[in-house]
């Protein structure tokens, strides 16, 4: 779809109520920057501000949640602003229309999208700055602007020097101008070069402000007794044993359930302990909700095609009929939850008939467009403090704005300032996970072994399903974010004939985006599969994934490079093995190996994980080695550890005891290629975590010859 | 009842149970020292009680009553401690939410062994959380922090 089709969408619904029309994941073939509307130029001011004293402040559009923004949109700027990197001071940017998503026309950060997106945007606000500044310099020294050059945050005239700071009054009233021309990029000076995290003095020393950091006199702490079952409802409740506890001062109910209003966290909590044992439930038809029985369910729906056809050429049925192998597998994923270290919690004081809001949110507009509704005021009467992000990894992007809405729902009824804290069981059990997945793949293969035939049935809810995005997003009963990385697969696309539809079951489980979203799960079904086609056919796994990409250059080299710096093809250190796979997301390629080692309790120890990425132009190398290593740790608590599992409507975890996650000792040794190509700029905050599931179980099967189809892995004991 | 938190006496009024994190950043206002948890699983809370490394979240205010509590506010005055100098030197940081108590994990270690082995570093990290998954940097910071140190003395 175009970007003005987009806009026009948003306008319409921001004009119906139905909410925003926007697409918080990018296909493919949309990854283009749309041209701004009469191709206007950024308003400078906005996003850089020189102030007298030297500093230059760079306001964020987008969040840093850890992904490392706060740098790399400021390298944007200073390479063209050509200014002092140790006088950078970095902002979150208040909510308004101007920070809108250069691509997705709202506030808002997701989809590995921040740095490509803002390429242009950031350096040409930076560009225009450097001009206004040399403008003011040349009214200053009466001579033309074209004698003059920048250095280091000042503007040089011969032997005259001025600094930005000296300028910024003067330049602030000069016109901004029309056009600027953007640096070559043999000319730049920071993008390209390692670079330093600009937030580390402040997070290193206790004094980086998160949203559960936020304090102000009046507030309170409030925690929200939810039901103990998805859809659950309040029947009835008793508040005189939570209200007699030290600390609380209200119980009040709200859509989510009843929020204990308290003078601190500890009182809350000690509330809301009080309150439960006096709450009845209208549990709903949530209570009989068995993921065990639910996978089963997925199982049986899988062996009839789904009604949401995501990619189809020739006859991929008859065709595997007449193939002279057939191999069939299935893969299945759990439910996940995000479990940032930083439990969700946001701040709310309605006053005077405006909303303020402190929170670490990757959805602004959503936010401020949910809690207006909600407060009965208009959108651009709600502020949002936007606040470190104590990890994000799509939880704090929720259409519904959930912890939002519900914070601002209770500082309504409790009517003073309040700040909802969720604790880690609450986080655990809320909802709002990854869904439950499953692959059906049939694969013919022909005489020589080449693939002829694949038919892949994908089972798992919609993540857009019940959201405002939902009309506008869901094509035909494809939700993209189910199928993407199987539909438009480089493996699939050299098969002569493929299906691949989808089921998008609708239980009542709160769904969303997990770091790398659907390819969490399709690239763990896409590698394993074509390892298993590589046995099968008994060709080497390299050389097997080589002969389908033989067209595709940017896969084979990242396939290539990955395989060489891990010594692919030369043993292993004695009791390892290693597996290999490759997956492109987010505009992004990635190739890895994981070398992996089983214990005598069968456990799986991965040691070491080379990788190799194409990301096209690389901004900067430190942080996006940082990205690399820190998805593959994401990825691997899911292909270790994590799993969320339903049991009479009950999640069976509740803390990082039993929804276990990766610790320090479990991490391997991520080695780190960077590929430049010209290819156009792809994300990196989450491709690294989709393949190495598949990585690790290659190399197990490897090891082994166990092929784990199900995450988590595990070894049979016996 | 009196604490001595950072170096400085601190009368404070709260219930005996109520758990340390919580006197330390709602009574005293000290946010650097984190909740992740509740439960001494994720570390994020870490501060240290005389020298050593503890997890605030479940050790109840009356326990520390005439005990030196050090927050990460407290471990030095401007970030110059060798850990948080070689935190900076190493990039570790992502989110950074569980950083203070990475730090105040590491700090303790080095000063009980000035000469960790890497078996040393993994058993002293272990209990903390990153879900950004620093915990690469994290070893390699250690490492340089206590070589730091080292040179120091």
């Amino acid at each position: 779809m175009t970007a003005l089709t987009r806009r026009q969408l948003l306008q319409r619904s921001l004009l119906s109520g139905a909410g925003l029309f926007v697409a918080f994941h990018v296909p493919r073939k949309a990854r283009a920057v749309p041209e701004p509307a009469a191709k206007q130029l950024p308003d400078p001011n906005a996003f850089v501000r020189v102030a007298p004293d030297d500093t230059v402040t760079v306001l964020l559009a987008h969040s840093e949640m850890g992904q490392g923004i706060w740098t790399g949109l400021s390298m944007l700027i200073a390479e063209e602003l050509d200014c002092d990197w140790s006088k950078i001071h970095v902002e979150h940017a208040p909510a308004a229309p101007v920070y809108a998503h250069p691509a997705f026309g709202m506030q808002m950060t997701g989809g590995s999208t921040s740095t490509w997106s803002e390429f242009d945007r950031y350096r040409t606000a930076g560009a225009m700055a450097r001009a206004m500044l040399v403008s003011a310099a040349a009214q200053r020294w009466k001579t033309d602007p074209r004698k003059l050059r920048t250095e280091n945050g000042t503007v040089v005239h011969g032997k005259q020097r001025l600094s930005y700071g000296q300028l910024a009054l003067a330049a602030q009233a000069q016109t901004p101008p029309k056009k600027v021309a953007l640096k070559d990029r043999k000319k730049w000076k920071l993008l390209g070069k390692p670079t330093r995290r600009l937030d580390s003095p402040e997070k290193v020393t206790g004094k980086a402000q998160f949203g559960m950091d936020v304090r102000f006199p009046g507030l309170r702490t409030a925690l929200v007794a939810r039901p103990p079952v998805f859809g659950g409802k309040v029947r009835s409740f008793d508040a005189g044993e939570a209200k007699s506890v030290p600390g609380v001062e209200q119980v009040v109910q709200i859509p989510t359930g009843l929020a204990v209003v308290a003078r601190d966290f500890w009182s809350a909590k000690r509330g809301r302990d009080a309150l439960r044992i006096h709450i009845d439930w209208d549990l709903g038809p949530g209570a009989t909700l068995d993921s065990a029985a639910l996978l089963q369910d997925y199982r049986d729906k899988a062996k009839s095609k789904g009604p949401g056809i995501a990619a189809q050429k020739g006859d991929a049925e008859a065709a595997l009929a007449t193939s002279a192998t057939r191999v069939v597998a299935e893969y299945d994923v759990p439910y996940l939850a995000h479990a940032p270290m930083e439990p969700l919690n946001c701040s709310v004081k309605l006053e005077g008939g405006r909303c303020e809001i402190w929170t670490g949110t990757q959805f602004q507009t959503m936010d401020q467009m949910s809690a207006a509704k909600i407060a009965g005021i208009s959108p651009s009467s709600v502020a949002i403090h936007t606040q470190f992000l104590g990890g994000g990894f799509g939880r704090r992007a929720t259409p519904s704005s959930d912890f939002v809405s519900e914070a601002v729902h209770v500082a309504k009824a409790a009517g003073v300032p309040v700040k909802t804290v969720w604790t880690r069981e609450d986080d655990i059990q809320g909802g709002y996970y990854r869904p439950l997945f499953l692959h059906r793949i049939e694969v013919g293969l022909d005489a020589e072994g080449a693939p002829r035939a694949w038919k892949h049935t994908i089972v798992g809810q919609s993540i857009l399903a019940g959201t405002p995005f939902e009309q506008f997003m869901v094509k035909n009963g494809v939700d993209n974010t189910s199928v993407e990385g199987v539909s438009d697969s480089p493996y699939i696309e050299a098969v002569p004939a493929r299906l691949v539809t989808v089921h998008s079951p609708r239980p009542p489980v709160p769904v969303l985006w997990w770091r790398s979203v659907g390819n969490t799960h399709t690239a763990f079904a896409m590698e394993s599969m074509i390892d298993e086609l590589a046995y099968a056919a008994g060709r080497e796994p390299l050389e097997f994934r080589a002969a389908l990409l033989a067209h595709k250059p940017r896969y084979l080299r990242a396939l290539k490079v990955a395989a060489e710096k891990a010594g692919w093809g030369k043993r292993p250190p004695a009791g390892r093995a290693r597996g290999l796979a490759m997956h492109e997301s987010f505009g992004s390629i990635i190739a890895q190996v994981a070398e992996v080692s089983v214990g005598e309790d069968k456990r799986i120890q991965v040691h070491k994980v080379t990788c190799a990425v194409d990301c096209g132009t690389a901004i900067n190398p430190l942080g996006i080695e940082a990205q690399v290593q820190g998805a593959i740790a994401f990825g691997l608590s899911a292909v270790l550890h994590s799993e969320v599992t339903l049991k009479d409507g009950r999640v069976e975890q509740s803390n990082f005891h039993d929804y276990r996650v990766l610790r320090l000792p479990d991490m391997p040794e991520v080695q780190v290629e960077v590929l430049e190509s010209d290819a156009k700029m792809g994300g990196i905050g989450e491709p690294a975590t989709a393949p190495i599931s598949a990585a690790v179980a290659n190399a197990v099967y490897a090891l082994t010859k166990q092929r784990l189809r199900s995450l988590p892995l595990r070894l049979a004991l016996a | 009842m009196q604490l001595n938190i950072n170096g400085t006496a601190r009368e404070v009024d709260a219930p005996d149970e109520m758990p340390l994190l919580w006197v330390i950043r709602d009574v005293l206002g000290l946010t650097g020292t984190k909740f992740g948890c509740g439960m001494a699983q994720c570390g994020a809370c870490t501060v240290h009680l005389d020298g050593q490394a503890v997890r605030s979240c479940v050790l109840p205010v009356s326990a520390v009553a005439g005990r030196m509590v050090t927050t990460i506010e407290g471990l030095s005055p401007d970030g110059s401690h060798p850990v948080q100098r070689a935190w900076v030197d190493a990039d570790v940081v992502q989110c950074g939410y569980c950083q203070p108590g990475q730090i105040m994990s590491a700090a303790a270690l080095i000063a009980h062994n000035p000469s960790p082995s890497d078996e040393d570093i993994d058993a002293a990290l272990a209990g903390n959380i990153c879900r950004c998954g620093t915990y690469q940097r994290v070893r390699e910071a250690v490492r340089k922090a206590a070589a730091q140190r080292r040179a120091e003395r």
